[in-house]
């Protein structure tokens, strides 16, 4: 399942040059597509992260509760009449002070995803210009960028996110900013690697001889030719900053009631777990699907746009 | 090679400061100081407690007295606890996180380069299958699921392990903790080894070395295992980290009464010395951590020189 067979390989490529080599020209991307519609895996885990997508978007439609109000009839025997059960329309049961789990899961997913795909946005747009400004200048302004980041990179962030949560209040804005903020060194180290390679490629040298501003160069040449490589590492990022946010809502720093997100339910459940189990168990498998999906996710991007690293 | 340690420690001591200066500047601009929780305490009372703890003195001088201390190794005394110091709480709780930590550190290290090294080997085979399964399934496992996961388990419905606690740190007081802590890094650790070691030993070094007629074994641990270690030395440093934050998540859900406890509580009762202290001790070690990944590089990869 996670390795494609060399030779079955071999021997399509062999079909596919001696039959499509005359009838039309490949783009590099849908080369890409087509490798990565043979990793099946990832396939799955996109349909999989899809139907995650719609959950969190109209999941609050399938049930008759809401995730504030609590149900006051089963409230006084949460162990037996808060189980999850399709007869109640509970399907996840109840959480320890009475409110449907399922809506309440449905209300975290969309922090919890939210959290994951504008925190790695952030971390991507920062760490792609900042990477390609470093290695398209060079010199001591690389020197100095890279400095920058190796000072950064030293910081304990996950402490100063937390300080900056007890100090600020819990706010889910300052979670996107702060998490994706400190997210991007990475990013930035990876783009700029590539963009040494990519400077003295043709193209650029063409563009520098028509006098394109440095700036445009970046923005139109540099950036779109990394862009496979950070479509991947942007796929990795998101699990990254999904269990971010879960860690710090995990400890209580996160979101505030009566918005919360996995961690924060997955805390909760922990809390509760010796009279009702189904608390820690249903936000805990929400959080390991969705990480085992974008992990595969991103082994199929690698697979496919970023072949030498196969 | 001794001046580069040298160097790379000196440098360290701008980013610590940088560290102290971030830090207590964030924990300064908190709305709501550390006492405005005490009800009904007379104005000479409150001016007396603030002078105690340099509270009524211009930022800056509290900024310098408090960077001062720190360079004597002082952090201060604790606001909330008020009979102990910053430096006592941090001396009975960080060894305890430090003893999982180690531990964990060290199954991180064996358990994932061994099983990365033994999939790499029979790359394509059923032990390869396996342990990479079970690495794709550790790593989306990170520790705060894990450890209510081996509670729930092993403590709430087997009843083999105490749910938490310390007791100086006995076998069954610890098990739980350093699985939770382990089990993503190993799995992690797993595949970046495998990757890595299939890459080396495909390199023209080993076909040379296999021409001689060098067996096995002595190829794989002699000449391979140096190489493919580079990027796993450097996932370590991370990890290494990871391990003392993770430290937050352990102490809170198995109650060892870590340094994690204290800093989580620290955060929530605006315990400015505290989390200060906290932070400082930890970003200290962090740098001082990826100092050794440095130095480490140039005993792994003799291209690297400095």
């Amino acid at each position: 399942m996670f390795f494609s067979d060399k030779h079955a390989g071999m021997g399509e490529l062999a079909d596919t040059l001696a039959d499509d080599a005359y009838t039309e020209g490949r783009s590099l991307w849908r080369d890409a597509r087509r490798r990565f519609m043979q990793h099946r895996a990832a396939v799955a885990s996109l349909v999989v992260l899809a139907l995650l997508l719609l959950f969190a978007a109209f999941g609050q439609y399938l049930s008759p509760w809401d995730n504030e109000s609590i149900d006051w009839a089963s409230l006084p025997n949460l162990d037996e009449d808060g189980v999850p059960s399709l007869a109640s329309q509970h399907y996840f049961g109840l959480d320890p002070i009475g409110r449907d789990l399922y809506q309440r899961i449905v209300q975290g997913s969309r922090i919890s995803l939210m959290v994951g795909v504008l925190g790695a946005l952030t971390a991507v747009i920062i760490g792609t210009l900042y990477g390609a400004i470093s290695g398209y200048v060079g010199g001591r302004t690389d020197a100095m960028m890279m400095r920058t980041l190796e000072v950064l990179s030293a910081f304990p962030f996950m402490f100063l996110v937390i300080v900056l949560m007890a100090v600020f209040g819990r706010n889910v804005l300052l979670i996107f900013v702060a998490i994706g903020a400190v997210s991007w060194l990475n990013m930035a180290r990876i783009v700029r690697g590539q963009t040494l390679s990519l400077k003295r490629k043709e193209y650029i040298e063409a563009a520098m001889a028509v006098g394109v501003h440095p700036f445009l160069i970046v923005l139109r040449h540099i950036v779109p030719n990394v862009l496979g490589v950070v479509i991947v590492y942007a796929t990795l990022l998101v699990p990254e900053m999904i269990l971010f946010e879960s860690f710090i809502s995990f400890l209580g720093l996160g979101v505030s009631e009566p918005y919360t997100s996995w961690g924060a339910l997955i805390s909760e459940g922990a809390d509760a777990m010796w009279t009702a189990p189904w608390t820690l168990i249903f936000p805990m498998l929400m959080l390991v699907l969705t990480l085992f999906c974008f992990n595969f996710l991103g082994d199929g991007l690698r697979d496919a746009l970023d072949p030498k690293d196969r | 090679m001794f001046s580069f340690i040298i160097r790379r420690l000196l440098v360290a001591v701008p980013t610590i400061l940088a560290l102290i200066t971030v830090s207590f500047v964030l924990m300064h601009a908190a709305p709501g100081g550390p006492f405005t929780n005490e009800r009904n305490v007379p104005e000479a009372v409150m001016e007396n407690i603030e002078a105690k703890y340099n509270l009524d003195k211009p930022l800056w001088q509290q900024y310098f007295i408090y960077v001062g201390n720190v360079a004597q190794g002082d952090l201060g005394p604790s606001f909330r606890y008020k009979d102990f110091t910053v430096n006592e709480l941090i001396e009975s709780s960080f060894p305890r996180s430090a003893y999982i930590g180690a531990w964990s550190f060290l199954f991180v290290v064996v358990f994932g380069v061994g099983l990365g090294v033994l999939a790499a080997l029979k790359q394509n085979r059923w032990p390869d299958y396996t342990v990479m399964t079970a690495a794709m399934t550790g790593v989306v496992f990170p520790n705060f699921v894990m450890a209510p996961l081996l509670v729930l388990l092993f403590a709430v419905t087997l009843r083999w392990l105490p749910a938490g606690g310390w007791e100086g740190g006995q076998v069954e007081f610890i098990v739980m903790p350093i699985i939770a802590m382990a089990t993503s890094y190993i799995a992690q650790v797993a595949r970046i080894t495998r990757s890595s070691m299939i890459e080396t030993l495909r390199s023209p070094f080993i076909r040379t070395a296999r021409a001689k007629g060098i067996p096995r074994h002595k190829i794989v641990l002699r000449h391979a295992l140096k190489p493919a270690l580079i990027p796993v030395v450097s996932y370590l440093g991370p990890a290494f980290v990871g391990i003392i934050t993770g430290s937050v998540i352990i102490d809170q859900v198995f109650s060892t009464g870590g340094i994690g406890q204290h800093f989580v509580n620290g955060a929530i009762n605006r315990d400015y010395s505290l989390i200060l202290g906290i932070t400082i001790l930890v970003g200290v070690l962090t740098i001082l951590f990826n100092a050794v990944v440095d130095i480490l590089y140039t005993w792994l990869d003799p291209r690297v020189r400095y």
